[in-house]
């Protein structure tokens, strides 16, 4: 078995030992994206105007706040360490632990969104464009994300610094995730903003495990 | 080749930015007022936009060097990262807060210009939002520098950090552009020359150099800071502060 | 057979210089005791040697080539156990490697260094000493030639040293190397020392 599947496994056989962590970031973007509706008023027409800036924003924001789950726990527990000595690829197995905070982190976010959706009375089609945007578009996050995390790793005030890090960074996917949105919205064809930001998930999935990995040995010395 | 390898060592490029600064201060001084001169007094004012126009004499080329310092900067640090030279991790370290206080000045002043253009201190517009994330990408490399204790891993962690921002600023811009003409935002361009006089550009350019020697003459001033405080224990240093 | 050859290391941590000027060769079946006083840079050397930290000076060769030509394991001051996995499943899943062991070595393993009745207990149940021994069990099934032991003798019993003695006996008789840090003599035939 490869080195991705076997650190992809493990690092799924953990979150599902200890679940509650990944909850909580589950209930961050639910309860996040429903103080808008209150904030501005129950207005359906300006709700569903604002809804993919709300749900992408909430969705980003969500992945940020499980991002210290990538790498902190292993790096404590000096498991990190053998890893990086260990070996094997550390790209590879960087790769796998993104992919399953990924699958732990956001596709959990991608299917809570329909409920966002009905909240913020979105009909069926644009459903459909918010799932086929959230999904490529939290892998990307949690691509870039992982690069913050492990440059910020160890250091005291990781928390608030991967933000700083890692938010313009953010931007393009935002723009592309919340702009197939929109156009859809506006009666116009979202596939120019999935193609973008596919491509962008492209060039991120060749070079943030590497760049991470490079990160991680940086942080460990 | 090896004439610039020997001042690659910070023991021999202290003294050597020491000589090369008051040339620049000066140039600076003189060219900034220069290029203001002309830009302020001589060039003739815009047929459109009256006298206001002409605080582009500074936002123009106070944008340009923002980005254009950050890829200076992410060229240094990655030279520091592949060839372990200690001067450029320096050097990106110096740039990063002049590279920051232009861009904090293409947005200040470009919200005075937008007041009597657009009637609103801040539009989003394209070029001004990239300016804006811009800018924290720069606040990001000067945080996560800072907080790292150990130089070596500060120069190494925040050299990947701009590598990394390199890559990602043509992604933001063509991005942040593509999502203003989405949204149809302000129509007026900041940067849209309605023909250009010959004098303006003329200022322009040569408000380009001022900040230019301006920027460097900083750089290496904070270059020698640091010098100073990365090699405290070195024997020269001694000798070079008395 | 491999050889270890470290020549004119140099560490620096921060500012600080550590240790310079350090040359030293390990073949196989030889095991060097590194002593020195408390932040002498026992662990960076290790650390070094393991490829964590790049040296300030000097190179380091496996039989006179410089990448990880030869398996290296480093056991540091943490025990790099998963409290969430059970002792079994962190010597099997725990840390992903390249040849993952099968559940009977993993048995055989345990039942050597005495947790073979404690296999499916989570390792947040383990004690201290009981988690040094899951380290040893570890150290069995990852095969390496070079043993990088920063400290092993802290938190084991005395079966525990000797366990730690008895496979570090087997490991060298096997032509394997091992740079050992401790500030205790160990069971085993004195090697060659360096003091930092």
């Amino acid at each position: 078995m490869s080195i991705f599947s076997l650190t992809l496994r493990r690092d799924l056989l953990l979150v599902i030992r200890e679940p509650a962590q990944g909850m909580a970031v589950l209930a961050f973007f639910v309860m996040a994206a429903s103080l808008f509706p209150i904030g501005v008023g129950p207005e359906s027409a300006l709700l569903r105007r604002i809804a993919p800036g709300i749900i992408w924003v909430a969705a980003l924001l969500a992945v940020l706040l499980g991002l210290p789950r990538l790498f902190e726990a292993d790096f404590l527990d000096g498991t990190l360490e053998q890893m990086v000595v260990g070996p094997v690829s550390l790209g590879l197995l960087v790769l796998g632990k993104i992919v399953a905070h990924w699958l732990s982190t956001g596709v959990p976010i991608v299917l809570l969104s329909p409920l966002l959706a009905i909240q913020f009375s979105l009909d069926r089609d644009s459903l459909l464009v918010m799932v086929g945007s959230l999904l490529p578009g939290t892998l990307l996050l949690s691509l870039i994300g992982a690069i913050g995390s492990a440059l910020t790793l160890g250091l005291r005030n990781s928390g608030v610094l991967v933000t700083v890090l890692v938010l313009p960074l953010y931007v393009p996917v935002l723009v592309f995730g919340a702009g197939a949105l929109e156009a859809d919205l506006a009666g116009m064809d979202a596939a120019a903003h999935l193609y973008l930001l596919v491509a962008l998930l492209a060039l991120a999935l060749f070079f943030a495990p590497w760049v991470t990995a490079a990160a991680l040995r940086i942080a460990l010395e | 080749m090896n004439r610039w390898l020997h001042f690659a060592s910070p023991q021999r490029f202290y003294p050597l930015a020491g000589r090369l600064m008051p040339w620049l201060v000066v140039s600076a001084a003189l060219l900034a007022l220069a290029g203001l001169a002309i830009g302020l007094l001589i060039a003739p004012s815009d047929a459109q936009q009256g006298e206001g126009y002409r605080i582009i004499f500074v936002h123009v080329p106070a944008s340009w060097m923002s980005m254009f310092i950050y890829l200076v900067m992410a060229f240094w640090a990655g030279v520091g990262l592949v060839l372990n030279t200690r001067l450029s991790s320096m050097m990106a370290q110096a740039l990063a807060p002049t590279g920051a206080m232009f861009a904090l000045l293409s947005l200040l002043t470009g919200a005075l210009w937008g007041k009597p253009m657009w009637g609103a201190w801040w539009v989003w517009d394209a070029r001004l939002t990239s300016e804006l994330i811009l800018l924290f990408l720069y606040l990001g490399f000067i945080a996560l520098y800072s907080s790292i204790e150990d130089p070596s891993r500060a120069d190494r962690a925040s050299a990947v950090l701009a590598l990394v921002g390199a890559v990602n600023v043509p992604i933001i811009y063509f991005s942040v552009k593509w999502w203003s003409t989405l949204h149809q935002g302000a129509s007026v361009s900041l940067t849209r020359s309605p023909s250009m006089a010959v004098t303006m550009l003329w200022g322009m350019g040569i408000m380009v150099l001022a900040f230019w020697a301006y920027a460097i003459a900083v750089a290496l001033a904070r270059v020698r800071c640091i010098i100073l405080e990365r090699e405290a224990r070195a024997e020269w240093v001694k000798y070079a502060v008395e | 057979m491999f050889q270890l050859n470290v020549r004119g290391l140099s560490c620096q941590r921060a500012e600080n210089i550590l240790f310079s000027g350090i040359s030293f060769a390990l073949e196989g079946g030889a095991w060097l005791h590194v002593k020195g006083r408390n932040g002498a840079g026992k662990s960076t050397l290790l650390r070094t040697l393991a490829g964590l930290v790049r040296p300030a000076s000097g190179v380091v060769t496996f039989s006179g080539r410089l990448g990880p030509a030869v398996r290296r394991v480093l056991c540091g001051h943490q025990a790099a156990v998963k409290r969430e996995l059970s002792a079994e499943e962190n010597l099997r899943v725990g840390i992903p490697g390249d040849s993952p062991a099968s559940a009977a070595q993993v048995q055989a393993a345990l039942t050597k260094v005495g947790l073979g009745k404690a296999a499916s207990v989570p390792a947040r149940y383990l004690s201290e000493g009981q988690k040094r021994r899951l380290v040893l069990a570890r150290l069995l099934l990852q095969c390496a030639d070079l043993w990088l032991l920063d400290e092993p003798v802290n938190g084991l019993d005395s079966d525990g040293v000797e366990l730690l003695g008895l496979f570090l006996r087997e490991h060298l008789a096997n032509g394997g190397a091992a740079v050992v840090t401790s500030h205790q003599p160990l069971p085993v035939a004195v090697g060659k020392s360096l003091a930092l």
